[in-house]
């Protein structure tokens, strides 16, 4: 717990409160000291608890025969949720993946996503862990490696390759949570892999994709195939063969749509709609229908997934059309999903059928379904030609309801049906020029005076009178309606001016006294653009022509349009907004990569795959191998580093190819392999021993240990729970927070010496932004020397600092020895006295000397500060006038969301995300390390890119230094 | 994936929450309340709710809201069917899902909770598993717990976790073995004004109850299996064997379960058995209404229409019944304007009949709209699609089971406009 210290000591004079090791917080101190004694036995009973058991835990992950035991321990392990055990936990984690047991390899999995969140720097072991467990051949593993691989690395496609056959083929097997993970990542991968089968058919697919219907009905006929050629010679592009394995990915999860469970279906019918030719699609649809049986909250979903689908693929889903008929008893956002999909499917032929069944609709008590039918119907009379008339005839009928709201919604939608043919309905017109006496309802109100005023040519007689019982209200109408007052009055006042000009006068002084500042804008603007005076302006010559402009008729089209850009069936789809963590759905590639990374043959493939991967670090993350190395120091991480760097590249992924080759014979017989590994080796001695012994066991039974196993999770949890709650795990917890706030993998590496000067010796460093622990107000550097010679060197430390006043400079212990090829990590600490003048040293081996310099950005001289909204307002307010600095800013294409924000910000600067009630503020606090003054970041967000950056510091060289890169990392 | 669960009851309290991961403050239901009181319905809540950081999805079964946190992408449908799965789970071992059934056993849930979910990422849902792991509660074992402080966890090493059928427990022995089967169809169909049907359609199930010992393996096969048009499965059917040769052959999990649920393909006719004739009017300017209803059985194949139970939801305006029935009771609730009228059985010589008036409001102008009627029944020994199983074998084991198969028809959501 004591490696928190960093963060406590800040100002000393704060010591008044009791406990300075958590009265870092001047304004809270006193409250959480005293939570801090009463939760006081709780936490050190944790701390003993977690030791013993942490021990015991790791005993038995390694040694307990019984593989239940192992993995409840692993399980046990992974969910004490504390930083000082990540390596551990690293250990265990791979340990466990190289188990015999499938089921202890499952849990390791499942630990995975624990240890990710914990700890994210360790992403890179994690990768490799993943990678090891995706080649495992056994179904209970799949799916939660599969699960780990979407949390932690869903960018890394390239690990899938070699597994997909395999993938493809176990699917059927794995268990039910397990399928949904695998269908969906599969969806993403085939995308980026395979070739859309529909890109010769596109050129013909207008709107109801004729062709498509005709292939899936019957395309052994004539016409289908005439049409298919034809398709393919307007594309004028090579025949399009699928990719066997795409076909592969069909085959075998179409057995799925036969699942009793909701998710994998949908999970299956959103892999064809995105993955497969049209004329397979129709399958889909059978299984979708039958989820509407399910409960309301499934019906929902799949009624939303639906929707879109019937937009594109109106087809697949008309056999079915009746089960989509509403039912009095169905809840309203069921009915009106229903109702949307029944919209989408009506065309021509079952149109009448259609409008039937809405007329019983409109009977229906509830109100706000029968308000969306007839929205439904305006929608269906738009889109179908034929039945406008019918529908505008039913609607007017609808006018004489006695339900307002009933009538209010038929005025609204007449008004868009009318739009686009007023000539031949000056009747409706007038009749509902007659409904201004009774209806109330504003909208309804504001639609009728809109209408009469865009054709009040057609109506010549009723329109002023109108108009003239309209001002005669005007002073108690809403405001929506008073505004279609004005208009109707100008529009009347343009074409009729010798019946209208004082009634518009009357009008629009009334308007001018209005209480609404739109209303007497409004009015002002009309006044000055119709009413001819010597001083009004060009414009006013237009003013017939500005209002009595021909408008276009409104297009009633789905909300459901153009949602399949997201992944069906995901939640993004369903809010028809990007959820958090979200993967796009990739667009199918011009050209198909290459086939052959999916081969797998064995010798081949270890070195290949290896190979590939190194590659791949190369071209992505040019500071992979070293953000491995300060990941932590464990043994097992310096050990592949260095196979990394020599020849032996293929040896670790050589030793899983024969881990997953030999784990089924292990399982089966154990005598076979005793001469195998030496490790394994020990551990088969220590069961046969066990096994010796039979009924004798040493202390306790496993059944007592899985028993106590599971009880300490639980115990922990809850223990977790009441601590964290209360604060008395404050460091910990801080800790915590910050680790997972730094972005992963993006900690920059300055290059102090170059490879060549340095004559073969590399040094780099990075800010770790670590607390320093020797001194608190020094800032952490971590250093890294590579030896590229063939010799050793000896005796690197540093010499002779030339510093600015005040500066201090702590040392790292000097390396005795560097052999060839071999690379060391240091950390020394500066205290840059919040100044961004560089820290000038000799580096010094025992041939040479070196001068360098570290220069530290801005925002590395400060540390995270940990604080509530409330206590962020507070400071910000003591910090107001020459102490603030704003600037507006165009947010940058990629940190448009608040997650990109906080990822740009708390990688520019290292400071931490304060809670915000807003969602278009992000703020971020922190102090300088050496001064510890606060420096407190604001950035809100506008419409469009538009932003606002706002840095709060005392110093106002850090707060304009800070506002620069701020925005540079924000822009970009 | 699933942060935290909230169980919230129909008067709006927390009662029971549960973290996997750090701890979601309990403030984050306000949202959730929000949504409540917007809905008019209990029904009519969003079951998806997006809040600033987390999101909320929700399902409702027996009044109680399950509500579940998220907190980034994850498949809707996934966490709605798990929560359905864990409500499953819960009726399984306390006989019923209430509040006060989570309550008495508050540890046994918790229990279940914590291996059900590992992580936020589904563990062990399958039911023999968690038995294994958790003993479901009974009084003797409560009482014995109370006394020796110990709990409701198995004694015995959960195996089922690692065998290749996740389903089944091994070792299962029993004295009688016996295997049951419950073919239950349901009409789901909607009757227009003047009687003629506007879609009508046969969903069915077949539930088990298997109490074999051993591994039996077992084939079921139908007499006429084109009828079902589409199917699903419980995790144990084969697949292929299916498709190739239309029998279900598996390996039978031990106890209660749903082996199959189809649907009959809708070229087939489906026959209404029960026929309704109505006339329920509401004169203009009259505070008085007719209500006339008579019930009659129709292509039942011989077979005894029972447990009819016949509601409606009556416009607002009417504030009384008083209806005369000719056999069973009624009863009309005036805040809900709910009619049920207990029917019985039908007698096809003296058909059930509902007659007599209604008040309606005074003064009130006549409703415009007509109630729905819904009715259910039942027909016992009768599958109205004409399914019949074949034959049941047995492979694997050798002693003699006793096997059992029952027949049932019953109303859906079969609803009559008027």
């Amino acid at each position: 717990m004591s490696s928190g210290s960093g963060f406590g000591d800040e100002k000393g004079g704060s010591s008044s409160v009791g406990e300075p090791e958590y009265g870092h917080d001047p304004a809270s101190g006193g409250i959480f000291s005293s939570d801090y004694k009463r939760h006081d036995d709780l936490k050190e009973m944790l701390d003993s608890n977690k030791d013993s058991l942490k021990l015991e835990a790791m005993k038995r992950i390694v040694a307990d025969p019984n593989q239940l035991i192992r993995a409840s321990a692993l399980r046990v392990l992974s969910s004490i949720r504390v930083t000082i055990i990540v390596p551990i936990m690293m250990l265990a984690i791979k340990e466990a993946a190289s188990d015999m047991s499938p089921y202890v390899r499952k849990t390791a999995a499942h630990a995975i996503p624990k240890l990710y969140s914990l700890d994210p720097e360790q992403k890179d072991q994690l990768i490799e862990v993943i990678e090891k467990l995706l080649a495992d051949k056994t179904t209970l593993v799949a799916g939660s490696v599969v699960m780990a691989f979407e949390e932690v690395c869903p960018e890394r496609i390239d690990l899938i390759h070699k597994n997909y056959r395999k993938l493809c083929n176990l699917l059927i097997d794995v268990e039910e949570w397990g399928q949904v993970v695998i269908i969906n990542m599969l969806t993403r991968y085939a995308r980026t892999q395979f070739l859309n089968p529909n890109v010769n058919v596109k050129s013909d697919l207008i709107k109801s994709n004729p062709l498509g219907e005709k292939a899936f009905y019957g395309s052994d006929d004539e016409e289908g195939k005439e049409e298919k050629a034809e398709a393919a010679a307007l594309a004028k592009r090579k025949p399009y063969v699928m990719d066997p394995d795409h076909r592969l990915l069909l085959r075998n999860t179409k057995p799925l749509l036969q699942s009793r469970n909701a998710a994998v279906v949908m999970a299956v019918a959103q892999l064809y709609f995105h993955l497969a030719p049209k004329a397979e699609v129709g399958v889909i649809a059978k299984a979708l229908v039958r989820l509407m049986r399910s409960h309301s909250e499934v019906q929902y979903v799949v009624l939303q997934n639906v929707a879109t689908m019937t937009i594109k693929r109106r087809g697949m889903f008309e056999p079915y059309l009746k089960s989509f008929y509403i039912r009095s008893t169905d809840p309203t956002q069921i009915k009106i999903l229903k109702l949307e999909v029944l919209t989408n499917l009506a065309n021509e032929t079952n149109i009448s059928t259609i409008l039937r069944e809405f007329q019983t609709y409109i009977k229906s008590m509830d109100k706000d379904f029968v308000a969306a039918t007839i929205q439904a119907i305006g929608r269906c009379a738009t889109n179908i030609g034929e039945v406008r008339d019918t529908c505008l005839n039913g609607l007017v009928q609808l006018l004489s309801n006695r339900d307002e709201l009933v009538v209010a919604e038929s005025v609204v939608v007449i008004k868009k049906l009318l739009q686009m043919q007023p000539e031949q309905h000056s009747d409706i017109i007038k009749h509902m020029a007659k409904l201004t006496d009774n209806i109330q309802v504003p909208m309804a109100r504001a639609s009728i005076l809109w209408l009469i005023g865009e054709y009040c040519e057609h109506v010549p007689k009723i329109a002023p009178d109108v108009l003239r019982k309209m001002a005669k209200t005007f002073t108690n109408e809403e405001d929506i309606v008073k505004l279609q007052i004005i208009n109707l009055a100008a529009k009347l006042y343009l074409t009729n001016s010798k019946q209208t000009k004082l009634l518009t006068q009357y009008v629009l002084n009334l308007a001018k006294y209005d209480q609404n500042y739109d209303i007497r804008d409004r009015a002002r603007f009309i006044r000055q653009l119709i009413v001819p005076t010597d001083k009004s302006g060009a414009l006013s010559k237009y003013a017939k022509k500005l209002f009595l402009a021909l408008k276009p008729a409104p297009v009633l089209e789905s909300p459901f349009k153009d949602r399949d850009h997201f992944q069906l069936g995901s939640l993004s789809h369903l809010l028809n907004a990007k959820a958090g963590g979200y993967q796009e759905l990739p667009d199918w590639p011009e050209t198909a990569p290459d086939p052959s990374v999916r081969n797998v043959e064995v010798p081949e493939w270890t070195k290949c795959s290896s190979r590939e991967k190194r590659k791949e670090k190369k071209v992505e993350k040019p500071f992979y191998s070293d953000s491995e190395e300060e990941s932590g120091p464990t043994e097992s991480a310096d050990s592949e580093s260095d196979s990394a760097s020599g020849s032996g590249s293929g040896s670790e992924s050589e030793e899983s190819g024969s881990g997953s080759e030999s784990e089924e014979s292990r399982e089966e017989s154990e005598s076979e392999q005793e001469d195998k590994e030496d490790e394994e080796d020990k551990r088969k001695k220590k069961k046969k021993t066990d096994r010796g012994k039979v009924k004798a066991p040493a202390v306790e039974s496993p059944e007592r240990f899985f028993f106590i196993f599971s009880r300490f999770r639980f115990l922990i949890l809850e223990v977790q729970r009441l601590a964290s709650d209360s604060c008395s795990l404050r460091t910990s917890c801080r800790r915590w927070h910050k680790k997972t706030i730094a972005p992963s993998g993006s900690v920059k590496t300055y290059e102090l010496l170059h490879r060549i000067t340095g004559e073969g010796l590399g040094v780099e460093y990075c800010f770790s932004r670590q607390p320093f622990s020797p001194d608190a107000h020094m800032v952490a550097v971590q250093i890294m020397f590579t030896n590229n010679t063939n010799a050793e060197t000896k005796n690197l430390h540093v010499e002779d600092p030339k510093l600015q006043s005040g500066m201090r400079i702590k040392e790292f212990p000097e390396i005795e020895l560097l052999p060839p090829g071999e690379m060391v990590t240091v950390v020394m600490g500066i205290d840059f006295c919040d100044s961004t003048q560089a820290a000038n040293f000799q580096l010094c081996t025992h041939i040479r000397k070196f001068f360098v310099s570290i220069q530290p950005p801005v925002g590395e001289l400060m540390m995270p500060v940990f604080m509530t909204e409330n206590e962020f307002k507070k400071e910000q307010g003591q910090l107001m006038g020459m102490n603030e600095i704003s600037e507006k800013l165009t947010l940058g294409e990629k940190c448009q969301n608040e997650h990109g924000i906080v990822q740009r910000v708390t990688s520019a600067a290292n400071v931490s995300r304060v809670p915000c009630g807003s969602d278009k503020e992000c703020r971020f606090a922190g102090k300088t390390v050496s001064s510890g003054i606060l420096v407190l970041v604001t950035v809100a967000t506008k419409e469009e890119r538009a932003a606002q950056l706002t840095v709060n510091c005392e110093k106002m060289v850090i707060g304009t230094m800070l506002v620069k890169d701020i925005l540079q990392a924000l822009t970009q | 994936m699933i942060h935290s669960l909230f169980l919230v009851n129909s008067s709006g309290d927390i009662f029971l929450e549960k973290h996997w991961k750090s701890v979601v403050s309990r403030s984050v239901c306000d949202y959730f309340f929000e949504a409540q009181e917007r809905a008019s319905e209990p029904e009519n809540v969003p079951p998806v709710i997006p809040t600033p950081h987390h999101y909320l999805i929700s399902v409702l079964r027996h009044r109680i809201y399950f509500v579940a946190v998220i907190q980034s992408e994850v498949p809707p449908l996934f966490v709605i069917e798990f929560l359905h799965r864990v409500v499953d789970t819960f009726q399984d071992y306390f006989g019923l899902c209430t509040e006060a059934a989570i309550k008495d056993n508050v540890v046994v849930v918790y229990e279940l909770l914590e291996e059900m979910l590992d992580n936020g990422f589904p563990l062990a849902t399958e039911s023999n598993i968690l038995k294994e792991l958790i003993k479901p509660p009974t009084i003797l074992r409560t009482v014995v717990n109370t006394i020796t402080g110990s709990t409701n966890v198995g004694e015995q090493l959960p195996t089922g976790q690692l065998s290749v059928v996740p389903w089944r427990r091994t070792g299962v022995k029993y004295t009688n073995n016996e295997a049951y089967f419950d073919v239950v169809e349901e009409i789901d169909a909607i009757i227009d004004k003047s009687g003629s049907t506007i879609t009508a359609e046969i969903q069915g199930v077949i539930d088990a109850c298997v109490k074999l010992t051993g591994m039996p393996d077992l084939t079921l096969s139908f007499m006429n299996p084109r009828l079902l048009d589409d199917v699903s499965f419980h995790p144990c059917v084969r697949f292929k064997r299916w498709e190739a040769e239309r029998i279900l052959s598996f390996i039978p999990p031990d106890g209660n379960f749903r082996l199959l649920s189809y649907h009959v393909s809708s070229q087939n006719l489906v026959a209404i058995p029960v026929y309704v004739k109505h006339n329920i009017t509401f004169r203009e300017g009259s505070s008085q209404g007719r209500f006339e209803l008579t019930l009659g059985p129709k292509q039942t194949m011989g077979k005894a229409v029972e447990s009819v139970l016949v509601s409606s939801q009556l416009p607002r305006g009417v504030l009384n019944a008083n209806l005369n029935a000719s056999q069973g009771t009624y009863t009309f609730d005036p805040v809900t304007k709910l009619l049920t009228w207990d029917v019985g059985k039908i007698n096809p010589q003296k058909l059930p009949s509902l007659k007599g008036s209604m008040s309606l409001q005074a003064g009130a102008s006549k409703p415009d709209e007509n109630p729905t009627i819904i009715i259910q029944f039942k027909i016992q020994q009768m599958a109205i699609s004409g399914l019949k199983v074949n034959r049941l074998d047995m492979y694997g084991e050798k002693y003699k089971p006793f096997k059992g198969i029952k027949y049932m028809t019953k109303a859906g959501k079969f609803q009559v406009r008027t």
